[in-house]
């Protein structure tokens, strides 16, 4: 009788390292950043709120109430009304609505813009990288403020959001497209990007399936705050009649309404103000949580002791 | 070095120029300086306004090519045009930009000082109780607009005045009108009104410049050239202050000049609200009322800002850190 057994079952495959994979990887170090899952809950919230606010408070955008008019917080209003007797709650929400869209748009735009113009100067090199830093630095000087103030009372009324969309995005590429150039002129140089050029690939081609998916985390740190940004702008301009107008509503036009009254009706004030700085602190919150776990070059993780020059 | 330099200032100059002349000429298409005269009570016959017009050089029927040549001969020799009132523009506008830089200077120096000692402190202490609470407090502020941090500390101020039942704190204007006294109290009345405008403004560039400064301090800290320094036996403290802190300023002060030249038209709103006379808000007023020569003269200044700011970055940039040749 022996006594060695004889292990009957198949023996288990040693391992195989799973093939590395980006999305996959990228996505369990997004979640295992507390800010980014608090930021991205609280900003699914606010959109929640945003569709369907207007939807539910009873009150249709812009609609008079004249039995109330500067009330506080009540059944009927939630969050009051104001000196026409317009519910709070349905403006601020329908608000938050077009914030959010003007600062998702000015996000896509930019960026999308900033990572063309500086992959190809980058990526191309002398005239027209030239010809394109020089626009940068142009749209740099460019007076933004005056030619937002200027064309948004131009265009007001005649879509005049979407105009305004447009002019934000066209004086936030900037900084954003040198960086990208940097990354791109490094890039260049990889074995791969050679590869692809020795083998006949066109320079766009190379640009697009090669250099930006390579620095697409960077990217869309980068535009995750470029949402805040546009939507802080867009509160200021409206603040003062040049950015979003009547009949168009934005959040800071609701806020800018509220504000001489801040003190009289608080709740004219501090509802949308409350939206308004919620929404900035949930994207900030993913920009920069995103730009620690996804951006190589991020400080924070970075291990001490090498320097960048 | 200095041949760059040239170059770049050349290129600066050509910037500033289109960027003036672009501002100019969407004003004079775009805003209709006709409008504020027929709107005037009572209204001054037709004559009258064309009249009002070609003296200001602002008329609508002369073709936009010879205004723009007449405007822009008076710029090189330094006269920017009237304004709508018919006041000088460069006079008025020197005024303005005394009252805009005194607000900055300060609130840039006030907020970049603080922002920079706790940032780089809360780098030292990475990770401790006072490092997370730097940056739960700059990440709020950084979220919150200027607008609105205006706004709040304006009603804060109401609030806290009406609780005492005097004027503790001013919160429009740059000083009581009427008020006289001797210099020093005319002093302390503007510093008084200074008080808060100049705080809104500290507080945001506070947060960006604390943010900005750990995360500078925090490549140098793990460096070798500071564990050298603290293994010949300097204390840490001194290794700390003398030789990491150093090097960590280079970028700031970079950042610090390119900012201040940003903040001229960045503190528009807080001019705005406050009621002061500065540069923002004489640009704002100047779009509703019409006034191309005083929107195209602000457009001037501002890019003269930004472009004068980003040079001296690089020259102060090239100077301070020897491994940038720029």
């Amino acid at each position: 009788m022996s006594t060695i057994e004889r292990n009957t079952e198949p023996a288990e495959a040693p391992s195989v390292p799973p093939t590395p994979d980006r999305l996959r990887d990228v996505l369990r170090r997004l979640l295992g950043t507390r800010r980014v899952i608090i930021g991205l809950a609280l900003l699914a919230l606010l959109a929640l709120l945003a569709l369907v606010g207007p939807l539910v408070s009873g009150w249709e955008v812009g609609r008079r109430d004249f039995s109330a008019v500067l009330e506080g917080p009540s059944v009927e209003h939630w969050m009051g009304t104001n000196r026409t007797g317009q519910d709070i709650f349905t403006q601020a929400t329908a608000g938050l609505r077009k914030s959010l869209l003007i600062g998702l748009l000015v996000a896509l735009v930019s960026t999308g813009a900033a990572a063309l113009v500086g992959a190809f100067a980058g990526y191309l090199g002398k005239m027209t990288d030239r010809a394109l830093m020089w626009t940068a630095d142009l749209a740099l000087v460019l007076p933004n403020f005056v030619i937002l103030a200027i064309l948004s009372r131009h265009f007001a009324g005649r879509g005049g959001w979407l105009v305004l969309v447009v002019l934000l995005a066209a004086f936030s590429w900037m900084v954003t497209s040198k960086m990208v150039r940097g990354l791109t002129i490094s890039l260049r140089e990889r074995e791969y990007v050679h590869a692809a050029r020795f083998m006949g690939v066109p320079p766009h081609r190379i640009i697009l399936r090669h250099i930006l998916p390579n620095m697409s985390s960077l990217l869309i740190a980068d535009a995750t705050i470029m949402v805040s940004t546009a939507v802080i702008g867009e509160t200021a301009l409206s603040y003062f009649g040049l950015g979003v107008r009547p009949p168009d509503i934005s959040l800071g036009v609701v806020i800018a309404a509220g504000a001489p009254f801040a003190t009289t009706a608080p709740w004219m004030f501090a509802f949308p103000t409350a939206l308004l700085v919620l929404m900035v602190l949930a994207v900030n919150m993913i920009g920069d949580g995103l730009r620690d776990a996804l951006d190589p070059y991020s400080r924070t993780r970075r291990s001490p002791g090498e320097i960048r020059t | 070095m200095s041949k760059f330099l040239a170059r770049r200032l050349l290129n600066h100059v050509v910037l500033v120029f289109l960027a003036t002349s672009f501002a100019y000429l969407l004003a004079a298409t775009s805003l209709h300086p006709r409008d504020y005269f027929e709107r005037m009570q009572p209204p001054p016959t037709p004559e009258a306004i064309n009249a009002q017009l070609d003296a200001l050089d602002l008329n609508d029927r002369t073709p936009l090519a010879q205004r723009y040549a007449t405007w822009v001969t008076g710029v090189v020799q330094g006269d920017f045009g009237k304004t709508i009132q018919g006041r000088d523009v460069a006079d008025q506008m020197w005024l303005k930009a005394g009252v805009t830089l005194r607000l900055i200077t300060v609130a840039t120096l006030l907020g970049g000082v603080m922002g920079i000692a706790v940032g780089a402190y809360a780098a030292v202490r990475q990770y401790r109780r006072f490092d997370k609470a730097a940056t739960a407090v700059s990440f709020l502020v950084l979220s919150v607009p200027t607008v609105v941090v205006a706004i709040v500390v304006q009603v804060l101020a109401v609030a806290v005045n009406d609780g005492l039942g005097f004027q503790l704190l001013r919160y429009s204007g740059e000083y009581s009108a009427g008020f006289d006294g001797t210099w020093w109290q005319l002093w302390g009345n503007r510093i008084h009104h200074a008080l808060l405008p100049t705080i809104v403004l500290a507080v945001a560039l506070f947060a960006a410049f604390a943010r900005y400064q750990r995360n500078m301090m925090l490549d140098v800290l793990g460096a070798d050239f500071v564990r050298t320094a603290m293994a010949k036996g300097l204390t840490r403290g001194r290794a700390l202050f003398r030789h990491a802190l150093r090097t960590a300023l280079i970028p700031t002060i970079t950042y610090f000049t390119f900012t201040f030249g940003a903040l001229v038209s960045g503190a528009t709103f807080t001019e705005k609200i406050y009621g002061w006379h500065g540069m923002g808000a004489w640009l704002i007023d100047s779009i509703f009322r019409h006034d191309v020569h005083v929107v195209a003269a602000v457009s001037w200044f501002m890019a003269i800002t930004v472009m004068t700011a980003s040079f001296l970055s690089d020259v102060l940039h090239a100077w301070l850190d020897p491994r940038v040749r720029v």
